[in-house]
């Protein structure tokens, strides 16, 4: 009993912002625009929660700036491909770039350190009384941003599936030429997108520096891509993409848990990305993306 | 998803060789100009750092060998992704093909049981079926179940990260992430022993093995029937398939072959500099080579260019390292990237309205 909780709250643990970023990933597609800048968002997201902690002291001001900082680099990717219409794909890898060298250009310019920053505060503990007292799971529970967490997949949800935002926001990623035939505004649509990538995957940036108390260079060591696939195997769907973090938080978590037993854990750490690949060739239904996805929208092509 | 950009140019053709210029020249001294305000933040002069930079990368034969060496790697990912492109195929997977060619290599050189004169050649050639190997995996699954080949290649990027790292832990020398040393026959010799003015410096021969590499895809792309099939697949596919191109075998083949390219990239720093493979050796190249083929306009003669521009950032980063942090070629290098497509995008917009 006591081991599955450890390894139910270790699964949970690592899944946080796995889900957080998968999330965001499919409000971006959704909407029709690839988003493989996940990585560097949430690099950027990590640097700014340290860097708020540490120059106000106050760890709520960090993760404001976290998100501030993640809404920021999704900005400058809706304006690449929503504004410019320039290439999806190249413009998520050039901000993975971007993140990782700016980050550590950063951390030697104000830390003068190229590998971590100083020890800042993580955000405080939830007073839940009782909860808390739940071996495992109950300090988990009292980390702020996993009751968020947890409460954003229903939230998201409903915002897709069930508001007439996630209705038109769905339909720009489907047939932005219908949207448009609507009156609705294809760009606003998926900047607003792209936008609320931007500040769940900062949020995911915030939680892991926040776990660490500090920021190390790197340090989000390709979570934004286990988070695309994440997104894929959930087939773009928020509820759908945290479930799939679930499942890889758990293989993460069996990894560590058979660390020294002689099991080739690489065979676990490859499993997600195994998984991805199986999901997009059909063979675990079909994870099939919108169908604009990928496609900048010109008016004027008809 | 959309086609790759720059493989299909929409523009009046009257236009094209002043767009193909010019985009990528406005997206290198925007970057400049954008590391420039980065430099001043720091305290520094950008025309004298940029001075350093482009002094010390060109201006002494050693520095020219480091800008050499760090331009070989991304040559051949730079051609590997420009032929995928072409084919209207996004190879993201450079870094993963060329990090298991590399590792292929340096197992055949370092363990096949060959006679000498023999386990040079067999070991470029494991690099190049290797990353031939790992690049005809996404292209088959393309082919047959239609699965964009974006994901696929950055999994198999990952995969192939585990894999090795799985496999080494029973071949690395003890108490280090690397094989052990290749015999000196295997080795591909220094190009200073053809031009001593680049003396002391890691450059060597698989540099000309990449400018003659470029030259074959050219003659491939410009002057075969597959080359001529490859680039309608990539302009057109309902075309191609209409004019009796078979798709799905010219996806898998321009993948293999694109596979093999960033494979035989590895082959310069495993046989020709450390003699050994050495985990995350490539560091970036492979993903480097999506920037290369861009500023290269995905023509072999453009990317030979444009590798050897961003080989000279690389060295050059190194060096003005005491007055700014050596991230700013990083940086530098996504700057590139993004303005390179935001121009290509823009002035592309802004020649079709002008044609209408």
């Amino acid at each position: 009993m006591e081991g599955a909780l450890l390894f139910a709250a270790a699964t949970l643990r690592i899944s946080v912002p796995y889900a957080l970023a998968a999330m965001g990933g499919a409000m971006s597609e959704r909407g029709g625009v690839v988003c493989l800048a996940l990585e560097g968002i949430m690099l950027h997201g990590a640097l700014a929660y340290v860097l708020g902690a540490w120059a106000t002291g106050d760890p709520w001001l960090g993760l404001l700036a976290a998100v501030l900082a993640g809404v920021a680099t999704a900005a400058l990717h809706a304006l690449v491909t929503v504004a410019f219409r320039a290439d999806q794909i190249t413009s998520g890898i050039g901000l993975n770039l971007l993140a990782a060298g700016l980050t550590r250009f950063v951390l030697v310019t104000v830390f003068h350190s190229s590998s971590n920053s100083p020890r800042v505060a993580g955000l405080p503990d939830l007073p839940l009384g009782p909860i808390a007292q739940v071996p495992a799971l109950g300090p988990l529970l009292a980390t702020p941003l996993v009751p968020l967490t947890l409460a954003l997949v229903p939230a998201t949800v409903w915002l897709v599936f069930r508001t007439p935002f996630g209705l038109r926001l769905r339909a720009t990623g489907e047939r932005p030429d219908a949207s448009a035939a609507l009156g609705l505004s294809v760009a606003r649509l998926r900047t607003t997108g792209v936008l609320l990538c931007g500040a769940l995957t900062g949020l995911a940036g915030a939680w892991l520096a926040s776990e660490q108390h500090s920021f190390t260079d790197g340090m989000t060591a390709g979570r934004g891509y286990i988070a695309l696939a994440a997104m894929i195997v959930g087939k773009w769907h928020p509820a759908g993409a945290a479930a799939a973090c679930l499942l890889f938080g758990a293989t993460e978590a069996a990894q560590i848990a058979l660390q020294g037993s002689g099991f080739p854990s690489a065979l676990l750490q490859a499993l997600p990305y195994a998984v991805t690949m199986l999901a997009l060739a059909g063979f675990i239904g079909r994870a099939t993306p919108p169908r604009a996805l990928g496609t900048p929208y010109d008016p004027e092509a008809v | 998803m959309s086609a790759a950009p720059g493989a299909a140019p929409a523009a009046p053709a009257r236009l094209r060789l002043p767009l193909g210029v010019l985009a990528p020249l406005l997206a290198v001294l925007l970057a400049l100009a954008a590391g420039g305000v980065l430099i001043a933040a720091v305290g520094q002069s950008p025309f004298e750092v940029y001075a350093l930079l482009v002094s010390q990368a060109l201006g002494t034969g050693y520095g020219v060998g480091q800008t050499l060496f760090k331009a070989t790697p991304l040559l051949f990912a730079g051609l590997s992704v420009a032929l995928a492109f072409r084919a209207g195929l996004f190879n993201v997977g450079a870094e993963g093909q060329m990090y298991l060619g590399g590792f292929a290599a340096a197992l055949v050189a370092a363990y096949a049981p060959l006679p000498a004169p023999l386990l040079l050649p067999a070991a470029v050639l494991a690099a190049a079926l290797a990353g031939a190997a790992w690049g005809a995996v996404p292209g088959a699954l393309k082919a047959r179940f239609g699965a964009h080949e974006v994901i696929n290649t950055i999994m198999l990027n990952f995969i192939a990260f585990a894999l090795v790292s799985w496999w080494g832990r029973a071949l690395f020398v003890p108490a280090t992430v690397r094989t052990r040393e290749a015999p000196e026959a295997a080795w591909i010799p220094r190009l200073d022993v053809l031009l001593p003015w680049l003396k002391g410096s890691p450059a060597n021969l698989a540099l000309l093995l990449g400018v003659a590499l470029a030259a074959l895809v050219g003659v491939l792309l410009f002057r075969t029937r597959a080359g001529y099939e490859l680039r309608v697949l990539g302009l057109s596919p309902g075309a191609a398939e209409y004019a009796g191109v078979r798709t799905g075998r010219a996806q898998v083949l321009a993948f293999a072959l694109a596979g093999a390219l960033a494979g035989l990239g590895g082959t310069s720093f495993v046989l020709g500099y450390k003699h050994w493979f050495e985990q995350d050796f490539t560091a970036g190249a492979g993903f480097m080579g999506i920037a290369v083929a861009l500023i290269g306009r995905n023509h072999p003669g453009g990317v030979l260019v444009a590798a050897l521009f961003f080989g000279m950032l690389a060295y050059g980063g190194l060096v003005v390292n005491q007055r700014v942090p050596a991230d700013l070629v990083n940086v530098l290098r996504a700057l590139v990237i993004l303005f390179a497509i935001s121009a290509h995008a823009l002035v592309e917009r802004w020649a079709r309205s002008r044609e209408a």
